[in-house]
């Protein structure tokens, strides 16, 4: 097989529509980097164990790195560069930078685009493995573990993780999240 | 990654007239196979890609339910059906992976997970699975991660899946189509041991594709008495060392059934069947677990690096049975 055929892809990509013919071969991360100038993503281990990746699709975070973009023909992906309204910051952005969630930066966007996932993922009142009792509907308490664990598939080498946590714990801060 | 040629599937019959060409493969969420292709350990000539199919719901069917075999390990483990009756396979899908790879994963794809073996994955190694006949990296290597029960000469490779350990003991049902139709593969029977065969991992024919997997109404009587026990070297996302999926039918003060099955010590899920048939009939109470732990271990055989997981095995049905006793919850 010496020629390398090329697929149509539809992607709308924060808030802008792109029509693509791409090699099958192509990631969403490389296509996000190399392709449409959104270098924000971040490309750290490429197999799915640090996260630095991630992105937000239809509402979820993935790592973008195991995805073929082929595969998410029709998806609407948000990046880190699709996270703030011009120059207002997310609130997690803000918060991040208050409570410094970051030392050298190069996994911040992976773990905002998880956080923002996180917390809607919370808002459905996903259990996750540290829940007591999953059988219990409802609410979810978002305490310092519930946090840890949601975010445990982003890794930060320089150790920011007790600013990530308080970071988060501020935009939640006091209030329970309902299903 | 080598080039591939790719072709998106639209309905079932398109599928398997797909993979019936020379070395084609199924891809869904994709987040074990392009890791193994990044690495050139699965080298397939063409991607069909089954995400567009209609496998994604899940159903009540003859009191159990019907998990759609493109439903994404997140929903699943998260839809009220599964947590209320089947909060196992819940707790089993939540200990695994990290948000983003649950997101992305199917339940399919996660039956179809090949081993985390290092020596499978490292291409300058021998190794049976990846290429027959050309040995074992791990056998005189560094074992830590391997088998303690079922492995043969030519592998010692264990499977990597949470979920599966869960959909063991809870005796689920594999759905598949292939050229000649439907069929139903019993869950023990899905995955197999080494062997002489290492490299292959399941009964699934190649040209077969699962639409779902059944859990039986018979399951429910354990969501009161049930828990999974996932024992690892860091506190989330990473790989059993062992896990124990406990589940108990527990009435008038006496064991009337259990179901033990065990992650990370076998090429596939480890269905404790001593252990079980010890615990019929006795009380749920320490010295009841202990032995039913003993029953279980006694035939495990370690290596030099994994000889602790024999004792690990032992406390952790130990403790898994206690918690599931004592309604499932860690305290």
């Amino acid at each position: 097989m010496n020629l390398i055929e090329s697929v149509a892809v539809r992607l709308r990509v924060n808030g802008t529509n792109y029509g693509l013919r791409l090699d099958p071969r192509t990631t969403l991360l490389n296509l996000l980097r190399e392709k449409l100038d959104l270098p924000g993503t971040k490309k750290g281990c490429d197999h799915g164990q640090c996260g630095a990746c991630t992105v937000i699709i239809d509402g979820r975070c993935i790592n973008s790195c195991l995805a073929l973009a082929v595969i998410y023909d029709g998806s609407e992906i948000t990046t880190v560069e699709g996270l703030a309204q011009g120059d207002e910051l997310h609130p997690l952005q803000t918060a991040f930078v208050r409570h410094e969630g970051f030392q050298c930066g190069y996994c911040t966007s992976g773990q905002l685009c998880s956080a923002v996932a996180m917390l809607t993922e919370v808002d459905h009142g996903a259990a996750s493995h540290v829940t007591a009792d999953v059988r219990k509907e409802g609410n979810v308490v978002l305490t310092d573990d519930e946090i840890r664990e949601r975010m445990s598939g982003n890794i930060c080498r320089c150790g920011a993780y007790p600013g990530i946590v308080a970071a988060i714990r501020e935009v939640t801060e006091g209030s329970l999240i309902s299903q | 990654m080598n080039p591939f040629a790719y072709t998106r599937a639209t309905n079932q019959q398109a599928a398997i007239q797909a993979i019936a060409q020379q070395n084609a493969k199924f891809i869904a969420g994709g987040t074990n196979l392009l890791d193994l292709m990044k690495e050139h350990v699965e080298q397939p000539a063409r991607l069909i890609d089954i995400n567009r199919l209609e496998f994604t719901q899940i159903v009540e069917r003859n009191g159990g339910l019907r998990l759609g075999a493109l439903a994404k390990n997140s929903d699943t483990a998260n839809h009220r059906l599964v947590r209320e009756r089947y909060p196992l396979v819940t707790q089993a899908i939540l200990a695994g992976a990290s948000a983003q790879l649950r997101n992305a994963a199917t339940n399919g794809g996660n039956l179809m997970q090949r081993t985390r073996c290092y020596y499978f994955y490292d291409t300058a190694m021998p190794c049976n699975k990846r290429e027959p006949d050309s040995g074992c990296g791990a056998l005189e290597g560094f074992s830590r991660i391997h088998a303690i029960f079922g492995s043969s000469r030519q592998c010692i490779a264990t499977h990597p899946s949470d979920m599966c350990v869960a959909l063991a003991a809870l005796d689920a049902t594999v759905q598949v189509e292939g050229p000649q139709g439907p069929r139903s593969i019993p869950f023990a029977e899905f995955h197999r041991l080494p062997g002489e065969t290492p490299q292959i991992d399941t009964n699934l024919q190649r040209d077969e594709l699962i639409t779902a997997i059944d859990l039986p109404s018979t399951g429910n009587v354990f969501a009161d008495h049930s828990y999974y026990l996932k024992v690892r070297d860091r506190a989330s996302y990473a790989f059993a060392l062992v896990s124990v999926a406990a589940a108990l039918d527990i009435r008038n003060g006496v064991i009337q059934e259990a179901r033990v099955a065990m992650g990370g010590v076998a090429h596939k899920p480890w269905r404790a069947t001593k252990a079980e048939s010890t615990l019929k009939g006795q009380r749920p109470e320490e010295n009841s677990f202990r032995m039913a732990a003993e029953a279980e271990m006694q035939s495990a055989v370690g290596t030099e690096h994994n000889r602790f997981k024999i004792e690990l095995g032992r406390r952790a049905i130990v403790r898994a049975l206690t918690i599931a006793a004592s309604s499932g919850r860690a305290a």
